[in-house]
């Protein structure tokens, strides 16, 4: 690893050591996009090289009622950059008694990003939430703010193992439908979540990087009934206020191998 | 393709391409690896060997359910930890030049003449073949065990682990470790040290795999513990037959069994 | 940038009730640049075995040869055709021969193997660069694509699919797999292979 340089002249000269502030802390988040709601998961393992530092740290966190935003790559990078949004959100309530807009969170998230192009935040961020008009809404990010808005999006370490599946399963890629039919545009919430927690069963299966916990979030647009999520287990309620957005988490176990 | 034989041992007529290719930097491909847990003690009647399954290329998992616990003779075993091609056929050969040195002795082979073997052969490849290896047995002197590094270095002790979980496994056999266990106390113990290497290494996975060794038998123990099998899946993937376009196709029937028939009469010799 | 992903390809193999499949794309590339939309990289061995061969292009070729030199002087000295276990290890001591100085390949094979009893088993295998046998009991792949591939096959491979609905979920994974890919792709085909015959199959997949 290291060497030592004699001058010509002998006397030992100063060399450069460097520091690397990046690490890669492994993970993998989602968000899909439906008509009227988004769900937005990441499992909960944060790692470095063989070994895993925790088994839970949330890589998915709400903004506000009608958005959440997910972060993978570099966890501290990560942390520090959603604490900067949620003070940017807060400013902005404190001078216009509402809450921001997701389009306009999206924007911000691009400028506070490529503010720092030179020193980049080295985090992936995915944006999901509900728009002003009702719809599902899935905003993905790279390191340094060029951003798309899109139905759904894979991102982290085993973003190669589920976008394609995703592409498959939610775009209906390569699938030819049956004589007299057609795919539908938007997929119903429950099938959506088998979707999001079989995507992250099958990472962990084939990432070493994937496991311990899932954490999905789902937000539904105002008036939408929270029926459906009667069937699954380990649903908490996260709405902070009434009549608008309605959020809630739903946890789960993966493997921890 | 200028002779029909070889000789025997590696080939190296590749090797002035590959060198012309990593000389313009372009960097060597990932063997498979066993990222791997692999562990042995010593207890009152003999040994135990443990290992995982998971083998990894880079941080793809390739094989969730591998077998490292390679055979050498019927009372001596080996874990193979590193390069996986490297430990199976290191492996498979000395076990081979056991048979032979069993047969032309007369007499049962010893674990320090695997021992002997793997260290001389690893030694004499400079640590260019990436094999880890614990290697353990009864012989007609007792039980043994040993480690053996890629270049040739041995250890001999009564408890010994190897590959990425090493410490994590090692942690529990200096915890909990003690002289003349039972077989079952044993065998808890080697589960546990490999059990701590699948859930806390991340090179290491899916099951355990034992094997217990003692003067009079030697059993096998595949998956032993099996504490990650995945769980159902919410949907089922099954498409519906016409999903899938395609432009061309070709059937090629097979010859799945013959009938000869006779035909009756008038067909054969004139033998009168 | 690796050698092994010079020439781009991908290949995955799986296994159905009484069957399997075998895929791979027909992209023969110069690093990014694509030159042949028709380079097969599966191979019939035997009847009943196919082997796919994902990697370098010129060791593709070099193999398929020393392969098929192999297995005829096996198949002359022995009198009988090859067995799919068989010549998974013949695959893989030729690799493991050039431990030091490798072809840049990774095979991936399928094929139906006869028990004793006279009935038919579904085998594949799959090696690394070096011969490093790998069986699975589900899927195999290797390639450019491998963990798109891996991704994709985790998530729609399920047991006992009869021949016709395995060509679906085979065909469905690699093509998926292969639209992310850029060193993939520029078509497909697919053989499936049960007791009594082999159907292959050309795809209708993105040409870009």
């Amino acid at each position: 690893m290291e060497h030592s340089f004699a001058s010509p002249s002998g006397h030992p000269q100063p060399h450069q050591r460097h520091f690397n502030p990046y690490s890669e802390n492994g993970g993998t988040i989602l968000a899909i996009a439906g008509a009227n709601f988004s769900v937005i998961a990441g499992d909960t393992r944060q790692s470095e090289g063989y070994s895993i530092q925790t088994r839970y740290a949330p890589k998915v966190f709400r903004l506000t009622d009608k958005a959440v935003l997910a972060t993978n790559g570099f966890a501290a990078d990560g942390n520090m950059f959603v604490k900067k949004v949620r003070q940017r959100l807060e400013w902005y309530r404190h001078a216009h008694s509402k809450d921001m807009p997701i389009r306009a969170i999206a924007r911000l998230i691009q400028t506070m990003l490529y503010a720092r192009r030179f020193f980049p935040y080295y985090v992936y961020n995915i944006l999901g939430g509900i728009e002003e008009d009702g719809s599902g809404a899935v905003y993905s990010f790279d390191p340094v703010g060029s951003y798309e808005r899109e139905a759904c999006r894979a991102a982290g370490a085993a973003q190669s193992l589920v976008q394609p599946f995703l592409d498959n399963q939610i775009y209906f890629k390569n699938q030819t439908p049956a004589h007299g039919t057609s795919h539908p545009a938007h997929l119903p919430l429950d099938h959506v979540l088998e979707l999001v927690i079989d995507s992250f069963t099958s990472a962990t299966e084939r990432h070493i990087e994937v496991g311990d916990g899932l954490e999905i979030y789902v937000v539904l647009a105002k008036g939408s009934t929270p029926q459906v999520l009667d069937r699954w287990q380990g649903v908490t309620e996260m709405t902070t206020t009434q009549d608008g957005e309605r959020m809630f988490v739903i946890r789960r176990n993966l493997k921890r191998d | 393709m200028t002779s029909v034989f070889s000789p025997p041992g590696f080939n190296f007529s590749n090797q002035s391409r590959n060198d012309f290719i990593a000389e313009k930097g372009i960097p060597m491909p990932k063997a498979t690896s066993t990222g791997t847990t692999i562990v042995g003690c010593l207890f009152a009647d003999g040994i135990v060997l443990g290992a995982d399954t998971r083998a990894t290329e880079g941080d793809i998992v390739a094989d969730k359910n591998c077998e490292k616990i390679h055979y050498i003779t019927e009372s001596i075993r080996c874990c193979g930890a590193g390069t996986a091609a490297d430990t199976e056929f290191t492996t498979a050969l000395i076990s081979s030049n056991m048979e032979l040195h069993a047969l032309s002795t007369g007499r049962k082979p010893r674990v320090v003449t695997a021992m002997t073997m793997l260290k001389q052969m690893l030694f004499r490849h400079h640590g260019n073949i990436g094999a880890a290896l614990v290697l353990g047995g009864v012989d007609a002197t007792g039980p043994h065990l040993f480690t053996v590094a890629p270049h040739g270095s041995t250890d001999k002790l009564p408890y010994v682990t190897m590959g990425s979980g090493s410490l994590a496994a090692m942690a529990v056999f200096e915890s909990s470790w003690k002289p003349n266990m039972s077989r079952d106390d044993a065998l808890q113990l080697v589960k546990d040290a490999i059990s701590a290497g699948i859930f806390n290494d991340l090179g290491s996975g899916s099951n355990v795999d034992a094997c217990i060794i003692t003067a009079s038998h030697t059993e096998m123990l595949r998956n032993v513990e099996m504490p990650n099998q995945r769980v159902e899946k919410e949907r089922q993937y099954r498409f519906a037959r016409g999903t899938t376009a395609w432009k061309s196709e070709e059937i090629r029937k097979l010859v799945v069994s013959e009938e000869v028939i006779l035909l009756a009469g008038g067909d054969e010799m004139d033998t009168t | 940038m690796s050698i092994m992903d010079q020439n781009g390809g991908s290949v995955i193999a799986m296994v159905g009730k009484d069957c399997v499949a075998i895929a791979s794309d027909l992209r023969l590339g110069n690093e990014a640049l694509a030159v042949s939309s028709n380079f097969q990289k599966i191979f019939p061995i035997t009847d009943r075995i196919y082997l796919g061969l994902p990697g370098l292009a010129t060791d593709v070729t070099t193999l398929k040869e020393r392969f098929r030199f192999r297995v005829n002087m096996y198949t002359i000295k022995e009198e009988r055709e090859i067995e799919p276990e068989t010549f998974a290890h013949l695959v893989s001591s030729t690799l493991y021969e050039h431990r030091f100085g490798p072809y840049y390949v990774e095979p991936v094979m399928a094929g139906i193997s006869k028990t004793p009893s006279g009935g038919f088993k579904p085998f594949i295998a799959a090696t690394d660069l070096i011969g490093c046998l790998n069986y699975a009991k589900d899927f195999v792949v290797a390639g450019t694509a491998s963990s798109k591939l891996y991704g994709v096959a985790e998530g729609l491979w399920e047991p006992d699919l009869e021949p016709e609905d395995l060509f679906e979920t085979i065909s469905q994974t690699i093509m998926n797999a292969l639209d992310r890919d850029a060193y993939s792709g520029w078509g497909c085909i697919v053989h499936v292979l049960t007791k009594d015959k082999v159907i292959t199959r050309t795809l209708k997949a993105r040409m870009d």
